[in-house]
C-alpha cells in the first residue's frame, strides 16, 4: 500500500512538531527575549516569521508555544479518552436504565456548544492553562464515550466473552482482560483526530484569552496579541495561526490516512 | 405517534439534566455569591445580610434548586449579579446583532456547500475542493478572520474595520463563520451524493435517459440532502461557538461580547442563561430535526 506523499508531509510536520514541543531549545532562541530596538520587523533571514510588539522573535515563540498549544491539546484529550472509554464501557455493559441514565447524561453534555461548556468552566475555575485542560476534556468526553459504548455492546454479545462468563471468571477480570482490549481498537485513532480539534478549541479560548496568560508564547495567544498590531505586521498574527493550521491538518491527515488503514479501506 | 412523544420526552429529560448539571456547576464554583454580588460598592454587614435575604440565599439549596428549575421554566433566567437587571433583558437586547451574522453565516455556508458538492464531480475538480475544506475546516476561525481583516479592511479598504452598522460591516464576519460550515456541510454532501448514485433509483433515472444535472439536482440530492438534517444542532452550535470568537475578532456586539464579560466578570446568573439557552436551542433543533426525519423517510417509522 502506497503511502501518499500529502500523508508523509504530514507525519514529517508532527515530527517536527513533537520535537518543538519536548526540547524546544533545539530549534530556537529565547522566545521572552525582548528588543526594543527591533520591534515589528518584517520576515527576514535573521527573523524567520519576523518580530512581535516588543521586538521578540515570532518563529522562536511559535517553537515555544508548541510546547504548551500541544501539551493542552494532548493532556485535554487524554482526560476526555480516559473518562469516555471508562463511561462507555459502564454504559455498555451496565443494566438497561443505568445505561440510560449515563447515556443521556453524555447527551446533555453535547448539548452544550464546545466554547460555551469550556467557557461555562472556566468562569467557575478561573482562567488558566489547568481549566482550559479540564474544560475542553469534558467538552470532547461523549464524542469517545459513545463509540466506546456502541464497540461495548458488540463485545459483550461476543462468543468469548459468554465463554470467559462460562468460565466463571471474575467480572472485573472479564472487564479488563476481554472486554476492554477488544473495545479499544478504534480509540487511538480518534483520539488523533480529537487531538487536532482539542488544539484548534484551545487556541480558541487561548485568544479569548482563556488561556495562559503572556508572556507565555501560547498560539492563540500570541494570535490575540498580534492582532493589534495588524495593519502594521500580519506576521505576528497570522503565522502562528498558520501554524495551528499546519498542525491540525496535519494531525487529521495522518489520524484519516491510519483510520482508513485500519479499517481495512483504501486510503485515499 | 408514540416515537414521536418518545423523542419529545427524551428531549426534554436531556434538557433537564443540562439546566441541572449547569446549576450543580453553579454551585461548585469557589467563593461566595455574595462578595461577586457586593464586588466593587458598598460593603457593609448590613448590606451583606440584605444582599441574602433578596436574592434568597439564606435557603436550602433544595429550594434554591427548585426555586432556579421553576423560574427558568417559565422563562425567568434571574438577575445579573453585576448590572442587576434580568438577564433576559440583557440577552434579548443582544441576540439580534448575534442572530444576524448567525443566519447570514448560515445561509452562505449551505449555499457554498450546495453550489460545491454539486459542481465538483469530476475527479481533479473534487481533489481541489477536498483540499480546500480540509484547509477551513482546520483553520482557527479567528484566523480566517484575521487574514479576511487584513486583505479586504487594511489593503482594500472594502469593508469597515470593526462594529456593527449596515450590511458591509457583516459581510467580513458572515463569510469568516460560513466557511467552516460550508467545508463540513460539503464533505456531508458529497458523501450523501456518492452514495445515493449508487443506488438502483439512479441506474433507472439515467435509463429514462435524464441529464445527468437532473439525476443529480432531483434524485440524488434529496437523499444527501437527509443525512445533512442531522446536523442542524451541530449547526447551531458551531455558530454560535464561532460566534463568540468572531464577534471579537470583528468588534461587534451581540451575545458573545455578553458572555465573555460575564465569564471575565464571574457573573454567573448571565453565564448560566446563555449556556442553558443555547442547550435548550440545540435540544429543540434536534428534536425537531429528528421528528422531520420520521416524517420525510416512512423506513424509520416501522422500527
Amino acid at each position: 500500500m502506497a503511502i501518499r506523499p500529502g500523508v508523509l508531509a504530514a507525519a514529517a510536520f508532527l515530527g517536527l512538531a513533537a520535537v518543538a514541543a519536548a526540547v524546544p531549545s533545539l530549534l530556537s532562541g529565547d522566545p521572552l527575549a525582548a528588543d526594543p530596538l527591533h520591534v515589528l520587523q518584517a520576515p527576514s533571514a535573521a527573523h524567520w516569521f519576523g518580530t512581535d510588539q516588543l521586538g521578540r522573535d515570532v518563529f522562536d515563540r511559535v517553537v515555544h508555544g508548541a510546547r504548551h498549544s500541544l501539551a493542552i491539546g494532548l493532556a485535554a484529550t487524554t482526560i476526555a479518552v480516559t473518562a469516555g472509554v471508562l463511561l462507555g464501557v459502564l454504559a455498555g455493559l451496565s443494566h438497561r436504565y443505568a445505561d440510560e441514565a449515563i447515556t443521556r447524561g453524555f447527551d446533555a453534555l453535547s448539548a452544550f456548544p464546545l466554547l460555551l461548556l469550556a467557557l461555562l468552566f472556566i468562569a467557575i475555575a478561573g482562567p488558566g492553562t489547568v481549566s482550559l485542560i479540564i474544560a475542553i476534556g469534558i467538552a470532547t468526553l461523549p464524542h469517545y464515550a459513545r463509540v466506546v459504548r456502541a464497540q461495548t455492546f458488540v463485545v459483550r454479545r461476543a462468543g468469548y466473552v459468554t465463554q470467559a462468563v462460562a468460565y466463571g471468571g471474575s467480572r472485573a477480570r472479564l472487564v479488563v482482560r476481554h472486554v476492554l482490549p477488544n473495545v479499544l481498537g478504534p480509540v487511538p485513532v480518534l483520539a488523533m483526530i480529537g487531538l487536532g480539534e482539542a488544539v484548534l478549541a484551545a487556541a480558541g479560548l487561548s485568544f479569548l484569552g482563556m488561556g495562559p496568560q503572556p508572556p507565555s508564547p501560547e498560539w492563540g495567544a500570541m494570535l490575540s496579541d498580534g492582532r493589534g498590531y495588524l495593519r502594521i505586521a500580519w506576521w505576528a498574527s497570522v503565522l502562528p495561526g498558520l501554524i495551528v493550521t499546519l498542525t491540525v491538518i496535519s494531525l487529521t491527515v495522518t489520524g484519516r490516512h491510519l483510520q482508513h488503514r485500519f479499517e481495512g479501506r483504501d486510503p485515499r | 405517534m408514540r416515537a414521536v412523544l418518545r423523542r419529545i420526552g427524551t428531549g426534554l429529560v436531556v434538557l433537564w439534566v443540562a439546566a441541572t448539571a449547569a446549576y450543580l456547576a453553579l454551585l461548585a464554583a469557589p467563593g461566595s455569591t455574595v462578595d461577586t454580588i457586593v464586588g466593587d460598592g458598598a460593603d457593609t454587614p448590613a448590606i451583606r445580610s440584605q444582599i441574602i435575604t433578596e436574592w434568597g440565599l439564606d435557603r436550602p439549596a433544595v429550594l434554591q434548586y427548585l426555586d432556579y428549575l421553576w423560574r427558568a421554566a417559565h422563562g425567568d433566567l434571574g438577575r445579573s449579579y453585576l448590572l442587576q437587571r434580568p438577564v433576559s433583558a440583557i440577552v434579548g437586547e443582544q441576540v439580534w446583532p448575534t442572530l444576524k451574522l448567525a443566519l447570514s453565516a448560515a445561509v452562505l455556508g449551505i449555499l457554498l456547500a450546495l453550489v460545491l458538492a454539486l459542481t465538483t464531480r469530476r475527479p481533479w475538480a473534487r481533489r481541489v475542493s477536498s483540499t480546500a475544506e480540509l484547509v477551513v475546516v482546520s483553520t482557527p476561525p479567528f484566523l480566517i478572520g484575521i487574514v479576511l481583516l487584513s486583505i479586504f479592511s487594511f489593503r482594500f479598504g472594502l469593508f469597515p474595520v470593526s462594529g456593527d452598522h449596515g450590511v458591509a460591516a457583516l459581510v467580513l464576519p458572515a463569510v469568516t463563520l460560513a466557511l467552516p460550515i460550508a467545508g463540513v456541510l460539503t464533505q456531508v454532501l458529497r458523501d450523501g451524493l456518492d452514495r445515493a448514485l449508487d443506488e438502483p433509483f439512479t441506474v433507472t433515472a439515467r435509463a429514462r435517459g435524464l441529464r445527468e444535472s437532473a439525476v443529480l439536482v432531483r434524485h440524488a440530492l434529496r437523499h444527501a440532502l437527509l443525512p445533512a438534517v442531522t446536523l442542524l444542532g451541530w449547526l447551531f452550535g458551531v455558530l454560535l461557538g464561532g460566534a463568540v470568537i468572531i464577534e471579537q475578532v470583528f468588534g461587534r456586539p451581540g451575545l458573545g461580547q455578553v458572555t465573555l464579560t460575564a465569564v471575565n466578570s464571574k457573573d454567573m446568573p448571565v453565564v448560566l442563561a446563555v449556556v442553558v439557552l443555547s442547550a435548550l436551542v440545540y435540544v429543540v433543533l434536534n428534536t425537531v430535526a429528528d421528528l422531520a426525519y420520521l416524517l420525510v423517510d416512512p423506513r424509520l417509522r416501522r422500527s
